[in-house]
């Protein structure tokens, strides 16, 4: 099906009121939560993953791609008017968003992120329904090597090119790999990793791991180094743009949104590159006097831009999980577990198999996108009111909806231990520097790879060198390989050439 | 590269953690009784990669710690607040108090329990106003949850009054 007659289907569903209503609900839920400090689009469609049992999954996957998306809408506001991103996308939004604020520019900097995000939005749902289709045609050609190879490839970018260490990120992926491999082994019935403890053999739950390392663990973290006293939420004042604040703002979008739409696609996904990619851009094509701007009152260049590409590649994370099966981000790795809980295999069958649900879901996302700038432009005032939420009670209602999102999937006291265990485990992630994604993309990405490298042996009747002599599973390989070393080559020819 | 005369104590902490657990990897993937099928591939090589991988990382971290650890020359490590064991110690008790109440009350009365002691984590002192934000929240969510979504989440003492004995 093309992206026409695709999206057409997916209108005549998104437009219904009932499909509408969840749209707004997502909407609602992932402002909100992108606003409040300390939660994120992982953690709370973790949490809503109990409606996959009485929703259907049209009405889910709306839902929650309605908290992804609005979850990038909110995470901006927090990092204007307190200064604290809520995640990593929005740290360069801070830089110049927060200065804007303390000069009295809070409204206009709120509206450029809001209306970039809109820009970008819709860019980047327009990418996936054009270039979805494209994509899914290619990947229908690919077998299980190619798949594995694809996988590594995945995992070599999550964990080794992304954040600070290859070091640290390989190990938070190992981690994740080994939660994983916890349970029966599907093929030969076999328990594996459960200590002889019969709760285990279902394996660990990835609910339970996303609320032990983003709620449990984070909320441990603030524990152990928490000061009193009172965060201080700046005034938001009007949101009205100036002639000259549209000006200034246009071509950021526009460009901020063609920087971060390929990096979500590429399985080297993240959105710390594009953003910072946008606001060096942004900085270095601005006017003399907005350049004055950078880094003292605060340019809206450096707002608009970083926020476009933000949502640009977060729009752009849903087509690698959509055609491929592979999710290059913790919120898409808790989604693709979603697919699963319906009994859906992701991949590139999708498209043919579930089109009604996949067409629906993307023409969700432009009406989420219209619904976003509508709730969040008058709205603003509300969403900052939330910012007023304190502390303590705000953390205290998050470690009880984490033990409902844990205690409500088996009502066991052995997954409670294993949640604080592992969010235990989490709180040290945090101290020693070591990513927490990887070790949600390993766990589910883990046991597919398993799958595939099992597959594609059995096909080449145990012969390993399956995996080098298919060209297109060789050009993969390379390319995880250059990804791994290529940055160390180069930082040590660079040390030579200096030296 | 300050700092590079000795080792991190604390990274090398964390290093043996990667360590220890590449050796629960090894002892786990030896438990794995050999499959009387057939496989080209059987139930034992990912556990044994995983565990492999994770005793080299280890290993290589072992060594980075040794020579004086990565922490010290992150920034954000290095501008976070002193340890707060009062805060932390608060936390741990909510999480205990959980653990322990949920079984014999019910989700509403560890839910509580929690809040209180979590929220007294945080500096809040207004104790018995927690309580009350607590119950009302704690029976609302169980509400939701169990007569709404169909998710049993541990009736007890309070959900017992409530809504009449279970079954």
């Amino acid at each position: 099906m093309d992206a026409i007659s695709g999206l057409a289907l997916g209108f005549g569903n998104a437009l219904t009121l009932a499909n509408l209503g969840w749209a707004l609900l997502g909407c609602f839920l992932g402002t909100a939560i992108g606003v409040l400090p300390g939660i994120g689009p992982a953690l709370t469609i973790a949490l809503l993953l109990p409606i996959t049992f009485t929703v259907s999954a049209t009405g889910a996957f709306i839902l929650f791609c309605g908290v992804f998306y609005g979850a990038m809408y909110g995470g901006s506001t927090t990092s204007i008017l307190l200064n604290t991103p809520g995640e990593s996308g929005s740290i360069i939004t801070s830089l110049e968003g927060a200065k804007m604020a303390r000069n009295g520019r809070a409204g206009p900097a709120l509206a450029t992120a809001a209306i970039g995000s809109f820009v970008a939005g819709t860019v980047g749902t327009l990418g996936i329904a054009f270039l979805g289709p494209l994509i899914v045609d290619y990947a229908l050609l690919l077998g299980p090597a190619e798949y594995f190879s694809l996988m590594v490839l995945c995992f070599v970018t999550v964990s080794a090119v992304l954040g600070g260490s290859a070091l640290r990120g390989l190990t938070s992926l190992f981690f994740g790999l080994m939660l994983g491999l916890v349970g029966i082994d599907l093929q030969t019935g076999q328990p594996r990793l459960t200590f002889g403890i019969v709760e285990l053999l279902d394996g660990v739950n990835v609910v339970l791991v996303a609320v032990a390392l983003f709620a449990v663990g984070e909320t441990l973290y603030l524990a152990w180094r928490y000061v009193e006293g009172e965060q201080k939420v700046l005034p938001v004042g009007s949101i009205m743009m100036s002639k000259s604040d549209w000006k200034r703002s246009f071509w950021p979008w526009v460009r901020g949104a063609g920087l971060g739409f390929p990096f979500g696609v590429m399985p080297a996904g993240g959105t710390e590159m594009p953003t910072m990619l946008s606001y060096y851009a942004e900085r270095k094509l601005a006017s003399p006097e907005a350049r004055a701007e950078f880094g003292t009152t605060g340019a809206i260049e450096g707002v608009a831009g970083p926020e476009a590409a933000n949502n640009a590649a977060a729009a752009g994370v849903l087509v690698p999980m959509l055609t491929l099966g592979l999710p290059t981000s913790a919120t898409a790795a808790i989604m693709l577990s979603a697919f699963q809980s319906y009994g859906i295999q992701p991949g590139p069958l999708l498209f043919t198999t579930q089109a009604e649900l996949v067409w629906t879901l993307i023409a969700s996302l432009f009406v989420a996108n219209v619904m976003l700038v509508v709730l969040n432009l008058p709205l603003v005032g509300l969403w900052a009111r939330i910012l007023k939420v304190p502390q303590p009670q705000l953390y205290a209602g998050i470690l009880v909806f984490a033990t409902i999102g844990t205690y409500g999937i088996s009502n066991s006291v052995v997954d409670l231990m294993l949640l604080y265990g592992i969010g235990i485990i989490a709180m040290f992630m945090r101290r020693f520097d070591f990513p927490v994604a990887p070790v949600v993309i390993g766990m589910i990405l883990g046991p597919m790879a398993e799958q595939a490298m099992r597959q594609a042996l059995t096909i080449s009747q145990g012969d390993w060198t399956t995996f080098v002599t298919r060209p297109a599973s060789l050009g993969i390989l390379l390319v995880a390989v250059a990804a791994l070393v290529g940055p160390r080559l180069y930082g040590a020819w660079l040390r030579r050439a200096a030296g | 590269m300050r700092g590079r005369g000795g080792a991190d104590r604390a990274d090398l902490g964390a290093a043996l953690f990667v360590l220890g657990l590449g050796l629960v990897g090894v002892w786990q993937a030896l438990a794995i009784p050999v499959s009387p099928l057939y496989a080209q591939v059987g139930p034992k090589l990912v556990p044994w990669l995983v565990a492999a991988g994770l005793l080299v990382l280890g290993a290589l971290l072992t060594v980075h710690a040794a020579r004086g650890g990565w922490s010290r020359g992150i920034e954000d490590l290095q501008d976070a607040a002193p340890a707060n064991r009062r805060a932390l110690g608060l936390m741990l008790a909510g999480l205990l108090a959980n653990l322990a109440l949920i079984g014999p009350f019910g989700f509403t009365v560890a839910a509580s329990a929690q809040f209180v002691l979590v929220a007294a984590a945080f500096g809040s002192r207004a104790h018995l106003r927690n309580l009350v934000i607590a119950f009302v929240v704690a029976l609302g969510a169980y509400t939701v949850f169990v007569k709404v979504l169909g998710v049993n989440i541990g009736a007890g003492v309070v959900e017992g009054l409530v809504f009449g004995a279970p079954e």
